[in-house]
């Protein structure tokens, strides 16, 4: 490889950039001992508040912290007005995009995107052709994967508009960051991320027809052995709603309601965070214990609201991916303000043949697969995984995609040895109920193995602060 | 209150209480093995079975009856759902599923006594080490009541809390006494002898009540000054009044009108106990007494479960 990682703090000169440059002397002249008590304290800190996750395929119930790494990641403000103006207009087109595949479909005749990629896509939802939703959003809560290149700039890795996860931990960390060094909050200012979760009942508010006058909100959760269980819960608690699983609700005369001790009560929106796929026995999968019977019946009535909507997969499919930039020209007539990462796509034969031609050199990823898993890294993977990979694409080519192997911007952040840099990415949370909002920051994940890229909290990746000052 | 988050709280509260008296009932058989004849002993050894209806389960399962295979099986079996480790392990796994809706102190209590218990080895508790485990389990449950009873708001959540450690607690007394009356009581008016006074005594400080009952009676056994003592003494906090005090205090709380049945069974036992006559009781038979308790507690719970608590 032997590129020049963009580096978060210091220039290729070595000289600090200007926005890190007083966490920079606040870590020269803080000893290592004190800070090394202070990570010990957030670690008991996590623990006691129960900041874990469960891990699949892990003992029932097993549970680990997500490594906090206690440098943050700081991100000038002009840097991330423009983000946030990037990000903006990327959700609008992405929403545009799904009310249009689920109405007139323009997008498709006009050739811009193929339409039996779309329409026969797994994600692709029947049941939402013509539906209308309120503000005509489907994807309330996104969680836009960004990663900064060795060109300085950032680029988006991918479109999360499912059931992204991981902003408690943003909200944690920030929390924690606090307590733990109020003093560096007193040099610099840092812009707040706590209103997150009011801008978030306010979204889900609005999502709620427009004739629910007090609309009651509540989170669906699949129960506490989700990976994500915590933060359910954690925001479920932040809002002030009640944390529900499948069962606690039922559908009756049309309407959806919880069991409560004193008899059934009225829901309006459900924040889902379980998978289209088991929301409705009757509707999708039969097999379903976590979903509602009848659900769907309900929300096409219009008594019900969900966020995300359902079908909102087919927009962040990775083979759908590679045409976001066109989505924002053709919705928005505009250009788009972040990069696509130059994608192959295997579906089609000569782009499978170049992939496979050099698959020790790419990022090969599963469409449908998420949190690094079924996911081939080229150049750091083995002779023998590159063969088994190569085998698994030629057999299923529609599957997979191909990108070249970003790099990854790398910032301080402890490790064993004392300070050294770790490889990042950004998670910002947009939020898109009667109008577009996000706070200044997002989640940024840390892969702590040296020259690791792989930052999935699944795979041994750990967390940062991240900071929007000036 | 969401009622499956009621019905977790409900069995967090009953499981603890019931790995306490589990470690009561298993302290007890221990200290009576020290006297008697080896028939008196196995059947001494046999009440924890009898009480848990897990006998025919246990000998699947062990070919002998010792202390030692016993306190294997009702301690540490982690296959065995009635043992304290299991109890303790649901009563923990019940709390997380809600750990949003208790306090913070109610679920570090929980989970430090599981994460304790795990690491517990089998030779700590099998052997000398006995006795101390088993208080070491109601400590822990006296300081999970403590917790519940000192942080969490009064509300919904208490409600059910109290509603299942009494409804639990009524339901081992009961079946404690109804185990003991066979092995002790041939005749209803007899006065035991020394062996029985050992008998009895263990009884009596398996529910925490020898103190209670020496006082008036020193060192006499008198069986049905006994049963009157953990029947219908209301100021003795495990006998089944006091614990009917408690459910019915906690059922008045509770609010919603889809509860007629519970309610009106749990008030219906709080009368039978308040005005019950210990010498009727007797006549009638206190076996026969206590199985309709046993029955009666048993309907309650499951009506209770159907009328907030969302399952059957």
């Amino acid at each position: 490889m032997g590129r020049a990682h963009y580096d978060e703090m210091q220039a290729a000169d070595g000289e600090v950039r200007a926005h890190f440059r007083v966490l920079a002397e606040w870590l020269a002249e803080t000893p290592a001992d004190r800070v090394a008590e202070k990570r010990r304290e957030a670690d008991l800190l996590f623990h006691r508040v129960g900041i874990t996750f469960a891990v699949y395929g892990d003992e029932a119930g097993a549970e680990r912290l997500i490594p906090f790494d206690t440098i943050p990641r700081v991100i000038p403000s002009s840097e991330w007005e423009e983000l946030a103006r990037g990000l903006r207009q990327r959700v609008a087109a992405l929403n545009r995009f799904l009310h249009d595949i689920y109405h007139e479909q323009d997008i498709l005749k006009a050739g811009v995107i193929p339409a039996e990629q779309v329409l026969t896509n797994d994600a692709y939802q029947v049941a939402m052709l013509g539906l209308e939703l309120t503000n005509h959003v489907y994807a309330h809560i996104a969680g836009i994967d960004l990663i900064r290149h060795d060109d300085g700039k950032y680029y988006v890795l991918e479109d999360n508009l499912r059931t992204p996860s991981g902003v408690s931990y943003m909200l944690e960390n920030r929390r924690m960051m606090m307590r733990l060094f109020p003093e560096l909050f007193a040099r610099q200012s840092v812009r707040p991320v706590e209103h997150y979760s009011a801008l978030l009942l306010e979204t889900l508010r609005a999502v709620a027809a427009p004739q629910v006058r007090d609309p009651v909100v509540v989170v669906l959760t699949p129960g506490q052995y989700n990976s994500a269980y915590f933060e359910h819960a954690f925001l479920a608690q932040q809002m002030g709603v009640e944390l529900v699983e499948g069962p606690d609700l039922f559908v009756k005369d049309g309407f959806v309601h919880m069991r409560t001790t004193s008899g059934p009560q009225r829901v309006d929106v459900i924040y889902r965070r379980i998978d289209d796929a088991f929301l409705d026995p009757l509707a999708f999968r039969g097999d379903s214990l976590l979903g509602v019977p009848g659900l769907l019946s309900a929300y096409r009535a219009g008594n019900i609201a969900l966020a995300n909507a359902v079908g909102t997969g087919v927009a962040d499919d990775k083979s759908t991916y590679p045409y976001v930039p066109d989505m924002i020209r053709f919705y928005l007539g505009e250009e788009p303000i972040l990069h696509n990462v130059p994608t192959w796509q295997c579906r089609r034969p000569e782009e499978c043949r170049q992939v496979l031609d050099q698959l020790g050199e790419l990022v090969v990823k599963e469409v449908q697969g998420s949190g690094g898993y079924g996911m081939l890294v080229g150049p750091a993977a083995s002779r023998a995984e590159i063969d088994a990979f190569r085998e698994r694409i030629r057999a299923n080519p529609a599957n997979y995609i191909a990108q070249p192997t970003m790099s990854l911007s790398t910032c301080p952040t402890f490790v064993e040895s004392g300070v050294a840099p770790r490889h990042v990415d950004l998670r910002p949370f947009v939020l898109s109920g009667k109008e577009i909002k996000l706070v200044p920051g997002g989640l940024t994940r840390v892969a702590l193995k040296d020259g690791s890229l792989v930052v999935n909290s699944s795979q041994g990746g750990g967390t940062k602060d991240t900071w929007v000052a000036d | 209150m969401l009622a499956r988050v009621a019905d977790r709280i409900f069995w967090m509260s009953r499981q603890m209480e019931r790995a306490e008296n589990m470690a009561r009932v298993l302290g007890v058989t221990s200290n009576l093995l020290l006297f008697g004849s080896k028939e008196l002993q196995r059947q001494n050894l046999l009440a924890p079975l009898t009480i848990t209806g897990t006998a025919e389960r246990f000998f699947e399962h062990h070919e002998q009856l010792t202390l030692e295979t016993l306190i294997d099986f009702l301690a540490l079996d982690a296959k065995n759902p009635t043992s304290i480790l299991c109890c303790l392990r649901w009563a923990r796994e019940n709390a997380h599923a809600v750990r949003w809706q208790i306090t913070s102190e109610m679920w570090e209590t929980l989970n430090g006594t599981w994460l304790e218990v795990r690491a517990i080895p089998r030779s700590r508790v099998t052997g000398a080490g006995a006795t101390q485990f088993f208080d070491w389990v109601k400590d822990r449950s006296h300081m999970f009541r403590g917790v519940t009873y000192g942080t969490i708001v009064r509300g919904e959540a208490f409600n059910f809390s109290r509603l299942g450690t009494f409804l639990e607690r009524a339901d081992n007394t009961a079946r404690l006494l109804d185990v003991k009356y066979h092995v002790l009581l041939p005749s209803v008016h007899d006065v035991g002898g020394a062996l029985d006074y050992y008998q009895w005594a263990a009884l009596l400080r398996s529910v925490s009540a020898f103190e209670t009952y020496r006082t008036p009676y020193r060192d006499q056994v008198f069986p049905i000054k006994v049963a009157q003592l953990l029947l219908l003494e209301r100021r003795m906090p495990r006998s089944l009044a006091a614990c009917f005090d408690q459910v019915k205090e906690a059922m008045d709380r509770i609010s919603g009108q889809s509860d007629q049945a519970a309610k009106r069974l749990a008030y219906e036992l709080h009368a039978r106990l308040t005005h019950a006559d210990i010498d009727e009781i007797f006549q009638d038979g206190l076996h026969e007494y206590l199985t309709q308790c046993l029955e009666d507690i048993d309907v309650l719970g499951n009506r209770i479960q159907r009328a907030y608590l969302g399952t059957v």
